[in-house]
């Protein structure tokens, strides 16, 4: 039996290429009990190709991929049956009604006969379905039929659930639910959740990864990222002094220029120099109009992190 | 086996919840049944035909078993071509892709799913000889053999058809290309009345003999006869296993 301090899903070295495209190169990722592992990047950065991957729906050019400790390319009977995998496009058939499909699900994915209906009947009740339980797949709106994708990936109750832009398409209110019904998921599942749009992962994740033409460039806890973002302040003044002027204020380690109003200011370690700033700001007639924690950074690594190389390469 | 069973289990259960195969079956029945009754009524006003070579079973069975087989040679591709190519176009072939079961599973479970389908529609046109029975003196070896030689081409049919499937996310494609496979397997038969011997190597090269041993209708035409040869069964079962065993290779390729 595993422990808990064995990851659930394990991948290394993983490498995928499409001709000369390098689609994934080299990315390793680890999944802890009960962790919500964000996977961000701009669209074509590889995101899909390696949950293909992780899922044994595509064999890795180079590298494995341990699920539960069972290898997915040695047992991948044994690793599939702690998989739950909803792909961009959820995988249904329009033809049968929901309890009827999730029941093949059960049946495809080893369920015992006797689990099947209490696996069912809890997958209904998880994603919310238990009103639609009998009607056609084809005739649900599009944020159910996207619920149902969700509620086959966890009807066999995996250890592992992976879920490739599962609010793709869905209207403001439908994206609300899914992000509540994901955090639930991560109570009692490792979840894997891939995105482009940086919001969601921020609501939902507990850790970070971004990955940007095949590489992983960032990896980070949502934790970390937030202490690095409240640290740094955001300062925005109209006539703006030297740096030298900035850095000389007590409890300013460095002073960083954004624009010809913008300052970012790291704090010297365990302090805040905020008051001491507007203070300053006000004595010399800076003319101060912006001071804050900035809430950026994520979104400022982002943009910096995946735009760096294009701009090498073009 | 069991996931070979779900598999199969799926596939029936999405063939008899869409009007597709329901619709098929509503067609190849009227059209057979309308052949079997004017094969009937036609022995009715012409009992003379009736002798000693060419009894009811013969008269009746022949026919509508050719005929059956023509049908199906049109109706298998239809369905052949939902199982890789169809499920690949909607998204829905993942869902497989990342079931704990076995390329070997997933191909014989479709391969099964439909042959019960196509098994339950045969058994239906069994049916219509059968009805006379209580009317006329039946040679139910005969009708036995043809019977064979119909569900054995079927599963031919129906072997092509998945690996057909197995080589495109296009349904139309796989259908088209199926049919044109079958057929080619069908006109094979023609060669066999050429009288040609090209020569290779300092030796004739016995084109119609090689193409009789080939083509689908000759092994099919020795059942409908009556004639149970072993090498007629083989040359089916053969030719079935090795579509099956290219279609499972295609989908092995296919992961990377």
């Amino acid at each position: 039996m595993l422990n808990n301090a064995q990851p659930r899903l394990h991948a290394a070295g993983l490498v995928h290429h499409f001709g000369p495209i390098k689609a994934v190169d080299n990315i390793a990722l680890t999944l802890h009990q009960g962790e919500i592992l964000g996977l961000l990047g701009p669209n074509g950065a590889g995101k899909s190709t390696t949950l293909r991957m992780l899922t044994g729906v595509l064999a890795p050019q180079a590298g494995r991929v341990l699920v539960c400790g069972h290898d997915l390319c040695t047992r991948p009977q044994a690793a599939k049956r702690c998989l739950g995998y909803l792909p961009e496009q959820p995988p249904l058939y329009p033809e049968l009604t929901v309890h009827e499909y999730l029941h093949a699900c059960a049946r495809l994915r080893r369920l015992p006969r006797r689990q099947r209906a209490s696996a069912v009947a809890t997958a209904l009740a998880d994603c919310g379905l238990d009103a639609v339980a009998r009607r056609l797949i084809g005739n649900l709106s599009k944020g159910y039929q996207q619920r149902v994708g969700i509620a086959q990936a966890i009807v066999h109750r995996p250890d592992v659930v992976i879920l490739d832009e599962p609010t793709v398409g869905l209207d403001p209110q439908q994206i609300r639910q899914i992000r509540g019904l994901i955090s639930r998921l991560g109570q009692r599942h490792s979840v894997i959740l891939s995105s482009h749009i940086l919001a969601e992962i921020q609501a939902v994740a507990s850790r970070v990864m971004l990955i940007h033409q095949g590489r992983v460039v960032l990896n980070a806890s949502l934790a970390d990222l937030h202490r690095q973002a409240s640290a740094n302040i955001r300062l925005g003044l109209v006539q703006a002094p030297d740096q030298a002027a900035l850095t000389a204020i007590p409890g300013v380690a460095s002073a960083e220029r954004i624009d010809t109003r913008h300052w970012r200011i790291t704090p010297a370690a365990d302090s805040d120099p905020r008051l001491a700033l507007a203070a300053a700001a006000a004595q010399n007639n800076w003319g101060l109009f912006e001071l804050s924690g900035g809430q950026h950074t994520l979104e400022e690594q982002f943009i910096a992190l995946t735009t760096r190389d294009d701009g090498a390469a073009a | 086996m069991s996931g070979l069973l779900a598999i199969a289990r799926l596939e029936l259960q999405r063939l008899f919840v869409a009007p597709l195969a329901w619709t098929l079956l509503a067609i190849m029945q009227l059209l057979l049944g309308l052949l079997f009754a004017m094969s009937v009524t036609e022995i009715v006003q012409n009992p003379e035909r009736i002798n000693a070579y060419s009894g009811v079973s013969a008269v009746v069975g022949d026919g509508l078993l050719r005929f059956a087989a023509f049908l199906l040679l049109l109706i298998v591709p239809l369905l052949t071509m939902r199982t890789f190519a169809g499920e690949r176009k909607t998204g829905v072939f993942i869902l497989l892709q990342t079931a704990p079961t076995t390329t070997r599973a997933l191909v014989l479970g479709k391969f099964v799913g439909l042959m019960s389908f196509f098994t339950l529609a045969l058994a239906l046109v069994a049916l219509m000889p059968l009805s006379l029975l209580w009317a006329a003196p039946l040679d139910l070896g005969l009708l036995g053999a043809g019977l064979l030689g119909l569900w054995l081409l079927t599963a031919t049919f129906t072997a092509a058809g998945v690996c057909m499937s197995t080589l495109t996310r296009e349904p139309v494609l796989a259908a088209v290309a199926t049919i044109g496979l079958l057929l080619a397997l069908w006109l094979l038969h023609a060669v066999s009345y050429l009288d040609w011997q090209p020569l290779l190597l300092g030796h004739g090269v016995p084109v119609a003999a090689i193409a009789r041993k080939l083509a689908l209708v000759s092994h099919y035409e020795s059942l409908l006869r009556g004639v149970f040869a072993s090498a007629d069964v083989a040359y089916f079962l053969l030719l079935t296993a090795l579509f099956l065993l290219l279609a499972m290779q295609r989908l092995l390729l296919e992961r990377g």
